[in-house]
């Protein structure tokens, strides 16, 4: 198959989810209106009926319905129902769903350590939070590069999840070899620590299955009465993924400088899994769209040449990698992107991935990008917060003049929406309808 | 330039250090050591500021600076550090992010502020309070969320009730902080990087003189 029948097969999949019973012809109608929406808008091979609209919503549904993330994280069906309000009253063209509010108790059964959340660290009305520290050190990149998933069992879960530390005294699996080379590996899950740890494994997992149960009724349930979920995957960009929460921020910028070898080692070695994780989620789901955060490539935190040799080439690779299975990378670009995006534009394939941008000039953006990307955005997040309904929609206004025009333009909030008025939102939805009709 | 202020600004971590262990060896004085490397430092935020070096350049610069002052510590017979003034500063309630925070600390320490840093989801009270107790001038409240911008307008406000409102200049900074932002709290100033912080609180400085 080309890339193109690829792509046609996945958005074939959107538009006909497995499972899915439509609640009647006009639902069905709906859903599909929606998902074609926003086919035209990533294709650029002609102008969708009109601007699609997604607010880049985080805690907004919980807020809309008065639930807190505390309640959302330990009770998924209150979860659910605040979702099914958000989207059923506001008519998102897409919604986000459940993801960004996994279940509590999972958490707590490993003794996560990576993140503060609601009733352990945070107030229950509060996003939860990443702990900021190096859980891998400088000397470790020989170990990751090695054998990264040894490295993600033996070291790294250890460190995020206290109730796993005992696999720390796990064995190398891959020592398993002939008959009298085998039973020495598995000598560690005979101990006591061990085993306890791996029941706190089989709870969560049960934990787990539960709220992706509840989830999946939830999403199919809103997808039967017309309305889609944005993301079918996710995954990140390589140095994100060490930057993030292996070597933290400190720690990987002055990689860059003290051991760059390693450190461009390491981004070569974990791209293929970045690049696994996208096409696996998104090939169970039946939908072609994976969210990629970014993060440490903004504006300011990384000079054009550092970008170039750090952070573009390996992201190159996994948007490449996603698009090579009919996937479509949607890339959210917190921060500034204006410095990006003439060294990202000839590297993208014509009509198979999303930006969304925060603090970047649209107008520069769809001059640059807009013949080969669908670009998405950027209603900052200061003005959902503390602007009016009516300055919301004159910024929408001028943003689809500029942004929207021929198409290859889906309208969004720049940053995380989260406890804003709802009017606001409103007024975000409202003007995709009201100045977004194309012909 | 001298030497070592040209080494700190091209950031050549290796020979700055050898260069200043040469030289404390050599017996030269530590406190000429520390004010080379300082202008090393304003170099780096002038190349910063004209958009040649980036976050990565003042992380990098913060932690040559940081060895330089470990090495050079055991040398002084006094403290050298804190020249130019106070700062207290912390993430506000409500949010525990410290990078940014953290980056600004370091920037005003080797640009000669003695920095009162009260870590994060920092309480309105605990604000005042370490203005109260040191006696500090310059206020930078650090924001990454966009739930906790009322939090900010509540430190401010804490400011105010405390009768020490015209006492501190206040300013706040981090990702979606801007100057809606600070209309909304009423801070004094909002700085969008790492140096602005450095040339706030210069400004503030040359203010409150």
């Amino acid at each position: 198959m080309t890339l193109e029948e690829k792509q046609e097969q996945m958005f074939a999949r959107w538009l006909e989810p497995q499972g899915v019973e439509f609640a009647g012809e006009e639902a069905k109608r709906a859903y599909q209106e929606r998902v074609n929406r926003f086919k035209d808008a990533i294709q650029l091979k002609k102008a969708p009926d009109r601007v699609p609209v997604h607010p880049m919503t985080g805690l907004f549904p919980l807020a809309y319905a008065g639930v807190t993330l505390y309640e959302a994280m330990y009770d998924y069906e209150k979860a659910g129902t605040a979702l099914r309000k958000y989207v059923l009253e506001l008519e998102p063209d897409a919604h986000n769903g459940m993801f960004l509010w996994p279940p509590g108790r999972f958490f707590e059964l490993l003794d996560y350590r990576l993140y503060k959340w609601p009733g352990h660290g945070v107030p229950a009305d509060s996003c939860y939070q990443y702990v900021e520290a190096e859980y891998m050190k400088a000397e470790e990149y020989d170990a990751l590069i090695n054998d990264p998933t040894d490295f993600w069992l033996r070291t790294y879960l250890p460190r995020i999840f206290g109730n796993l530390k005992p696999f720390a005294k796990l064995a190398t699996l891959t020592d398993v070899l002939e008959l009298p080379l085998t039973c020495g590996s598995f000598v560690p899950f005979g101990l006591p620590e061990v085993q306890e740890a791996l029941r706190a494994v089989m709870e969560a997992g049960s934990e787990a299955l539960r709220w992706v149960g509840v989830m999946q009724s939830v999403e199919s349930g809103l997808a039967a009465q017309g309305f889609p979920g944005m993301f079918g995957g996710a995954t990140k960009a390589p140095f994100d993924i060490i930057g993030d929460t292996l070597r933290g921020t400190h720690g990987i910028l002055m990689d860059m400088y003290r051991r760059p070898d390693k450190l461009l080692e390491a981004l070569e070695r974990v791209t293929p899994l970045a690049i696994r994780m996208g096409v696996s989620m998104a090939k169970m789901s039946g939908n072609p769209v994976v969210f990629i955060p970014l993060h440490k490539g903004a504006d300011g935190w990384l000079s054009d040449k550092q970008f170039k040799t750090f952070y573009w080439p390996t992201l190159k690779k996994v948007i490449l990698g996603l698009v090579e299975e009919g996937l479509v990378p949607f890339l959210f670009a917190e921060g500034g992107y204006n410095t990006r995006l003439e060294v990202i534009a000839p590297d993208l394939p014509p009509g198979s991935t999303i930006w969304l941008f925060d603090d970047t000039d649209m107008a520069r953006a769809k001059e640059i990008l807009g013949k080969v990307a669908c670009i998405a955005g950027n209603v900052p997040i200061t003005l959902l917060t503390l602007g009016t309904p009516q300055e919301v929609k004159e910024y929408c206004k001028r943003l689809i003049e500029t942004a929207g025009r021929d198409g290859g333009f889906i309208l969004s909030s720049g940053a995380v929406i989260d406890n804003i008025r709802p009017e606001n939102v409103r007024a975000l939805i409202e003007a995709a309808r009201e100045y977004g009709r194309y012909a | 330039m001298s030497d070592l202020a040209q080494l700190v600004a091209d950031l050549q971590e290796d020979k700055v250090l050898s260069e200043v262990k040469a030289r404390l060896e050599a017996g030269e004085d530590p406190l000429a050591i520390i004010e080379e490397a300082r202008r090393g430092m304003q170099v780096v935020g002038e190349r910063f500021e004209q958009k040649e070096y980036f976050v990565s350049d003042l992380v990098m610069s913060a932690a040559i600076f940081a060895q330089i002052t470990e090495l050079i510590g055991p040398h002084l017979k006094k403290e050298a550090a804190g020249g130019k003034g106070k700062v207290v500063i912390g993430t506000v309630k409500g949010d525990i992010h410290d990078i940014g925070k953290n980056i600004v600390i370091a920037m005003l320490q080797c640009h000669g502020y003695e920095v009162i840093d009260l870590g994060v989801d920092v309480s309105p009270e605990r604000f005042v309070e370490a203005v109260k107790e040191s006696g500090a001038r310059i206020v930078g409240m650090s924001a990454l969320l966009s739930a906790v911008f009322p939090s900010i307008k509540e430190t401010v406000e804490a400011f105010a009730a405390a009768g020490l409102r015209d006492k501190v200049k206040i300013m706040i900074g981090g990702a979606p902080v801007d100057e809606k932002v600070r209309e909304y709290a009423g801070a004094d100033a909002v700085g969008r990087d790492a140096m602005a912080a450095v040339y706030l609180a210069d400004r503030f400085t040359a203010m409150l003189a």
